[in-house]
């Protein structure tokens, strides 16, 4: 993986020590809030519905062992130990204390991480497929050209202050795991004719109170003018991006409102103009990049053989791992929605395990999913069993990878202060309720997701369910959504009807899977079965 | 009844305004009348506590209860994490902070 060089530790070093003398200047009264808010927020610091809350960047979801074990000593040591893994693949702290921060972020700077766009209208953190590097279906790792995308992006003084946040994805296979079109610019690694390796390009995707679909605005991007037409992208959407009006803000607005051919046209314009400007870095700038993403030394000639004679394990093997690239080895998932858990929460304990079993299974690699959950990208077969062992002891090897239990959860009204209603005491029930491994088999794929407000950090207008709470005269109601998908066909997700006091959508959703069942026909799944059947026999089975 | 509300400024803790300070107990609230703006305006400049704002709540049997449901979880912690939370003397109800 990506190490810093001497410029990107200078770079981190410098703004934790800014940092520690702006929290000195507020702490002693130099500095209002109105003067500090913007600076903390620059560094990943907000103030949520107890305390601040710390937002750490994880570069497309690629940690170290050693970058996830301080994560788990920062909870211990900062916070109440435990972290909050979210759905643009960082963790956030709940609990932290002002006075501490300038420390923490300078724990972090040790081990190469930071809180740095984290917040405020800037690109935020890349993200990308939590697969990457190890999908048996993808052309090529796409991490490396999200970390240039990542270098050209941090502290680029043109797009600090941009209209709205901006959120970019990487992916490089056909099996989109990380929600590509739903992202202001997504981007998918594609080969052409030629057998040339390029960008294709989309833009103005997006989820919040207006949820889009990104189109595609150019089919191949050569990899010598990756920088410069991703220059060229944000340059539109920074000149002509609403500032009136915070809720038309996104580059989905401007698109839609532009059309997306009009908008093409421009960016093509401002491209044709960048590409006589020498911005575009040079290739051996990729080259070295790239170099960090070799693949770690797997073992040829490894047993594809597994030793499934333990229920347990088998089911989790099958629930919970992909294929990998290499023969002999496998991606495993960990779950961090145990039935009945918080979706997303491990203890600090529970985190410094998993760093431990990414640095003697999986080549010191983990990755965070925007599911919430957790990857070891790269583990022999032949150790599988030991590591599922281990999980299963800390509370980790719930066998639930996209099933009903597996929900997506923003934190919602229990710590979010722009939440209207909770979400995770509805995950908690809805995971109960289908708790048994027999009924989530039974059900198969299901992909359902919690968002506690219009903002869709939970992602549900992306849930094969999805589920949107909302402040109804003061009191919390649930609005249903079927339909959404945020794979290779996206798709968004429809409100069925009237919304749901807690229980009663727990009841709806039920229902929603019992229709399923009784319509299903061969290998369909609830989305596949809801796409050929409609809404109506949904709506008739819940409202009566 | 008003009451004040706001976080301090060294921990983020949410605080409530007794009258004389700040207080970690929504139950020691003072009723600010229509005084909340004045008391925001000079408590903060003594920058101890920030984002401060008023909240109506009642006077119940079981104490001060802010009217909104944000509000009361913002004044007892996280309803799913009941470890976490303010807790009255007497918690015999797992859902007392709703």
């Amino acid at each position: 993986m990506y190490k810093y060089d001497e410029y990107d530790q200078q770079m981190v070093d410098v703004r934790v020590e800014e940092f520690r003398d702006q929290v000195r200047r507020r702490l002693s009264g130099e500095l209002t809030e109105d003067q500090f808010k913007p600076l903390r927020l620059q560094n990943g610091l907000y103030l949520q519905l107890h305390a601040y809350m710390l937002r750490v960047a994880v570069p497309y979801g690629t940690l170290s062992s050693v970058q996830m074990r301080l994560l788990g000593d920062i909870a211990d040591k900062y916070d109440r130990g435990y972290g909050h893994f979210t759905t643009r693949q960082n963790i956030q702290y709940n609990w932290i204390k002002l006075e501490d921060t300038p420390d923490i972020l300078a724990e972090l700077a040790k081990v190469e991480m930071h809180a740095i766009q984290t917040s405020g209208n800037c690109i935020r953190n890349i993200s990308s497929d939590q697969f990457a590097g190890a999908a048996a279906d993808e052309i090529i790792d796409p991490r490396p050209y999200a970390e240039l995308l990542r270098q050209w992006s941090s502290f680029h003084p043109e797009f600090l202050v941009l209209p709205r946040k901006f959120k970019i994805c990487v992916i490089a296979s056909d099996t989109d795991r990380a929600a590509m079109r739903l992202h202001d610019i997504g981007i998918k690694m594609v080969k052409n004719d030629a057998g040339e390796i390029g960008a294709q390009f989309y833009a103005g995707g997006g989820m919040g109170r207006t949820p889009m679909i990104a189109p595609m605005i150019r089919e191949f991007v050569p990899l010598d003018q990756l920088i410069t037409f991703s220059e060229a992208c944000l340059r539109v959407y920074n000149r002509y991006g609403r500032r009136d009006n915070k809720y038309k803000a996104r580059i989905k607005i401007l698109v839609h409102e532009l059309g997306r051919d009009e908008y093409v046209r421009q960016v093509e314009e401002e491209f044709a103009h960048l590409l006589t400007q020498p911005i575009e870095p040079p290739l051996a700038e990729l080259e070295r990049i790239k170099a960090h993403f070799a693949d770690p030394a797997f073992e040829a000639g490894l047993s594809e053989e597994l030793d499934l004679s333990d229920p347990d394990f088998r089911l989790w093997v099958g629930r919970n791992t992909q294929a990998h690239k290499q023969a002999g080895y496998v991606v495993a998932t960990i779950s961090l929605k145990p039935v009945g858990g918080i979706p997303g929460d491990a203890t600090a304990d529970q985190i410094r395990l998993m760093a431990d079993l990414g640095r003697d299974y999986s080549f010191d690699e983990l990755r965070v999913t925007h599911a919430q959950n957790i990857v070891l990208p790269h583990v022999r077969k032949a150790d599988l069993y030991t590591v599922w062992k281990a999980l299963d002891d800390a509370g980790l090897a719930t066998a639930n990878l996209d099933t009903v239990g597996d929900i997506i959860a923003c934190p919602g009204l229990d710590y979010c202060s722009l939440a209207n209603a909770r979400s995770i005491p509805v995950a908690q029930k809805i995971s109960e309720r289908f708790g048994s491994a027999e009924r989530q088999a039974q059900i198969g794929e299901l992909k359902l997701k919690i968002s506690g407000c219009i903002n869709a950090c939970g992602h549900h207008h992306a849930g094969h369910i999805g589920i949107l709470g909302v402040d109804k005269k003061g009191l919390e109601n649930y609005q249903l959504l079927f339909g959404g998908s945020e794979g290779a066909d996206t798709s968004l997700a429809k409100i069925i009807g009237p919304g749901f006091t807690e229980d009663g959508v727990v009841d709806a959703v039920e229902k929603a899977t019992e229709v399923y069942l009784a319509n299903k026909q061969g290998e369909e799944r609830f989305l596949d079965t809801y796409r050929r059947i409609g809404m109506d026999p949904f709506k008739e089975a819940i409202y009566g | 009844m008003k009451i004040l509300t706001g976080n301090d400024l060294k921990t983020g803790a949410v605080t409530w305004w007794t009258g004389v300070g700040w207080s970690l107990d929504v139950n020691e609230s003072a009723d600010v009348g229509e005084h909340g703006a004045a008391i925001i305006a000079r408590e903060e400049g003594v920058q101890n506590v920030f984002a401060a704002y008023v909240v109506d709540a009642a006077k119940t049997d079981e104490g001060v209860r802010p009217g909104h449901i944000k509000e009361r979880i913002r004044a007892f912690g996280p309803t799913v994490r009941l470890d976490l939370t303010v807790k009255p003397s007497e918690a015999s109800d797992l859902n007392w902070v709703i």
